[in-house]
């Protein structure tokens, strides 16, 4: 055999949110070293929130990301009400539902469109795509900004929205505001189910393997807001045991800590959300679904970017069932009452289970907080997923090639570096 | 004609001032038409290092390596602006720099020793020369619309200067100060968020930073007068832009009552 050295470097990986490195060394067409580095530049919201008086939290968690601002301030509006007992209208809970489809359609068509097609399309970037898919792109962003006017609705602007506070909403939106919505979510209806069918003809490579799926479990419906922990192993868990199944910890090599389920990685996230919660879809869904080719549960890695795409228009239609019985209540929220004690919240991010832990003192100030963002939990099952895999698809090829895959496999799932100011920094060593 | 070429670079952020750009739905086609994007990570848009004529800088530095890159950034544009908070005054996280920041690591990391940090955060104008700052936590895509569009038409972009106060006033919005007794921070903050918040019904909480010639003593004042400690009038200050020169002082010279 001929001994071969060889050095990628990809100084930044394009296309997803933030900054990490990867390294991969091979050795007779063999990994020998794999670590996906995460480097956060650490801006330590865990302790800046120590001293800060509850009411202050939904805002200030916002700004750990741009991208799921809405989850960062549904995991604390819940914990804290969890802890204070605080009742919360139906109007309340139907509204941040509502929020939440907001952001789920505007973080899953940001990730579709701009993020991760022109992976499967063969470009470098959405804008260079849209030379030839015009329509395509075109039609994702205009996704993407409706995702967005939901958000404004209720909050003002749709990146750190101001309308949320423990209790409910500073506001109710005006009922001519809410039909002038509405119109818009019907009259983009069929552009969604057609982004739907179109992500079903993506070639989307073949990558099945084996993973245990995570997610919240809400005895209703489609979980967003509430539920149980749930895996696809049987495991059924109150949010306030979570950590006794779930550890993170600190690798050398990384600055998010990575996180695991009995010492084991998992996945949490559109795919997995799916993969455990499809019977809670409409019919409407399920029979798109049905005529796709792809069903759920599905081990296909690359059946997130379907997932996603399923995820919106649930979302729409999820807004639309909302938005149609909208009355303007007499109060937005309710009101609060502080209670000392240990705070949780879990809801589901964009990105997957976001869970929440804070310990409150009784004039209200935070002691301690705790935050696990889905792309901790996600960072060790990427790992295991890059080894599966490279090592499948097959070591001796060109650099390029194992680079692109390796990129492309991180990418699918739509790493969140604002939760995580990742840097992906691709470097294979081959001997 | 040849087009501007821009850059868009990440600091330590969160990735909300950059999505100003990728979240104008259709008009970023437009915009993808109009400059010549040659760095925008997320983007998908890699070549840090290509010279350029504008290169918008989002994010604080926090690190070593990041002090190192803000030098080559600024040496490859020839035009510099500061987008949002993080970039302009430090953010959201420069909070540390009135605590033990080394402590705070050492706190969430098992392995401190692993993390590259600066014993301060910084605002990139501490490191390198601003040309233009664009304030709010986040910028909002007409602030960015309306600043590309002054470069390209050859004039030197313009900052609100204006109070939130006066976009209140606009908006025929009921004053939360005044009729609620609730802490708003209206009267010294820079106007260009249109007023959400006391559109709401919410106090302002300072967002867009300090306005010029902020009367943050009097509003100090007043805020003792409707019930708040000398703390939480520092708290007020202290948030996504403590560290801005007006509000550190206002901070401290409200804690020295
Ligand atoms: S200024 Fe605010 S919105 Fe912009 S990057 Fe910093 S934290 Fe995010």
């Amino acid at each position: 055999m001929t001994e071969k050295k060889i050095n990628i470097r990809v100084p930044v990986l394009a296309r997803v949110e933030g900054e990490g490195a990867l390294e991969i060394d091979i050795e007779n067409n063999q990994i020998t070293h794999l670590k996906l580095k995460i480097f956060e530049p650490p801006r330590l919201f865990e302790k800046l929130l120590e001293g800060r008086h509850y009411s202050e939290v939904p805002d200030i968690v916002a700004r750990i990301c741009g991208i799921c601002p809405v989850a960062y301030q549904m995991s604390a509006v819940h914990a804290f009400e969890s802890l204070f007992e605080t009742k919360i209208s139906p109007w309340v809970n139907d509204m941040r539902r509502l929020f939440y489809c907001g952001e789920w359609i505007e973080s899953h068509a940001l990730h579709i469109h701009l993020l991760a097609a022109p992976d499967f399309l063969g470009y470098e970037s959405a804008p260079a795509m849209a030379k030839d898919y015009p329509l395509e792109v075109r039609r994702g962003v205009e996704i993407q900004a409706i995702g967005n006017d939901i958000i404004r609705l209720l909050g003002g602007r749709s990146v750190h929205p101001v309308g949320v506070k423990v209790g409910g909403f500073h506001h109710a939106p005006k009922a001519e505001d809410v039909n002038a919505l509405l119109e818009k979510l019907k009259e983009k209806l069929p552009a969604v189910e057609e982004m739907l069918r179109w992500c079903s003809t993506l070639t989307l490579p073949s990558n099945e393997q084996e993973f245990v799926s995570v997610a919240l479990c809400d005895e209703k419906m489609y979980p967003m807001n509430q539920g149980n922990v749930i895996s696809s192993e049987g495991l059924d868990l109150s949010i306030d045991n979570y950590q006794t199944v779930f550890k993170e910890h600190h690798e050398a090599h990384s600055t998010a800590l990575f996180s695991l389920m009995s010492g084991r990685p998992y996945l949490v996230g559109p795919l997995a959300r799916l993969n455990l919660n499809v019977n809670q879809l409409p019919d409407h869904i399920k029979s798109i679904i049905a005529t796709s080719g792809i069903s759920f549960p599905s081990n296909n890695m690359y059946h997130s970017l379907f997932a996603r795409a399923v995820e919106i228009l649930y979302g729409f239609l999820e807004s639309i069932r909302i938005l149609q019985t909208y009355a303007k209540p007499e109060t937005p929220y309710s009101l609060v009452k502080v209670k000392a004690g240990v705070a949780y919240g879990c809801t589901e991010a964009p990105r997957g289970v976001l869970w929440h832990r804070y310990e409150v003192d009784e004039e209200g100030l935070i002691t301690s907080a705790t935050i696990i963002p889905p792309t901790s939990q996600n960072q060790a099952r990427m790992e295991e997923d890059l080894r599966n895999s490279l090592n499948l698809t097959g070591l001796d090829r060109k650099e390029d090639d194992i680079r692109f895959q390796a990129e492309q496999i991180v990418r699918n799932y739509d790493p969140c570096i604002s939760c995580a100011t990742h840097f992906l920094d691709l470097r294979i060593n081959r001997r | 004609m040849s087009q501007i070429k821009v850059a868009v670079h990440k600091f330590s952020s969160c990735d909300g001032c950059q999505l100003a750009f990728l979240n104008l739905g259709a008009d970023l086609l437009l915009l993808a038409d109009l400059v010549d994007i040659k760095h925008f990570a997320e983007a998908g848009v890699v070549d840090e290092s290509v010279h350029v004529n504008v290169a918008f800088v989002e994010g604080s530095v926090s690190t070593n390596k990041e002090r190192q890159r803000i030098v080559e950034v600024r040496k490859n544009t020839d035009y510099l602006i500061t987008i949002g908070a993080c970039a302009t005054s430090g953010g959201i996280q420069a909070l540390r720099n009135m605590n033990d920041g080394k402590a705070w690591i050492e706190a969430v990391y098992a392995k401190p020793e692993y993390i590259d940090s600066l014993d301060k955060v910084l605002p990139i104008a501490e490191c390198v020369k601003v040309d233009f700052e664009l304030w709010g936590c986040p910028v909002s895509s007409e602030q960015i619309v309306t600043t590309i569009r002054s470069l390209l038409s050859g004039v030197t972009p313009k900052d609100n200067t204006e109070k939130v106060c006066m976009e209140c006033k606009r908006k025929n919005n009921v004053c939360t100060l005044v009729t609620k007794g609730d802490p708003c921070l209206g009267p010294v903050t820079k106007a260009g968020c249109g007023a959400i918040c006391p559109s709401f019904g919410r106090a302002c909480y300072a967002c867009y930073g300090p306005a010029s010639h902020a009367n943050t003593a009097s509003l100090s004042q007043r805020l003792i007068g409707i019930g708040l400690t000398t703390t939480q009038v520092s708290e007020q200050f202290q948030l996504f832009n403590n560290n801005a020169p007006q509000f550190k002082r206002a901070s401290d010279e409200v804690l020295r009552k």
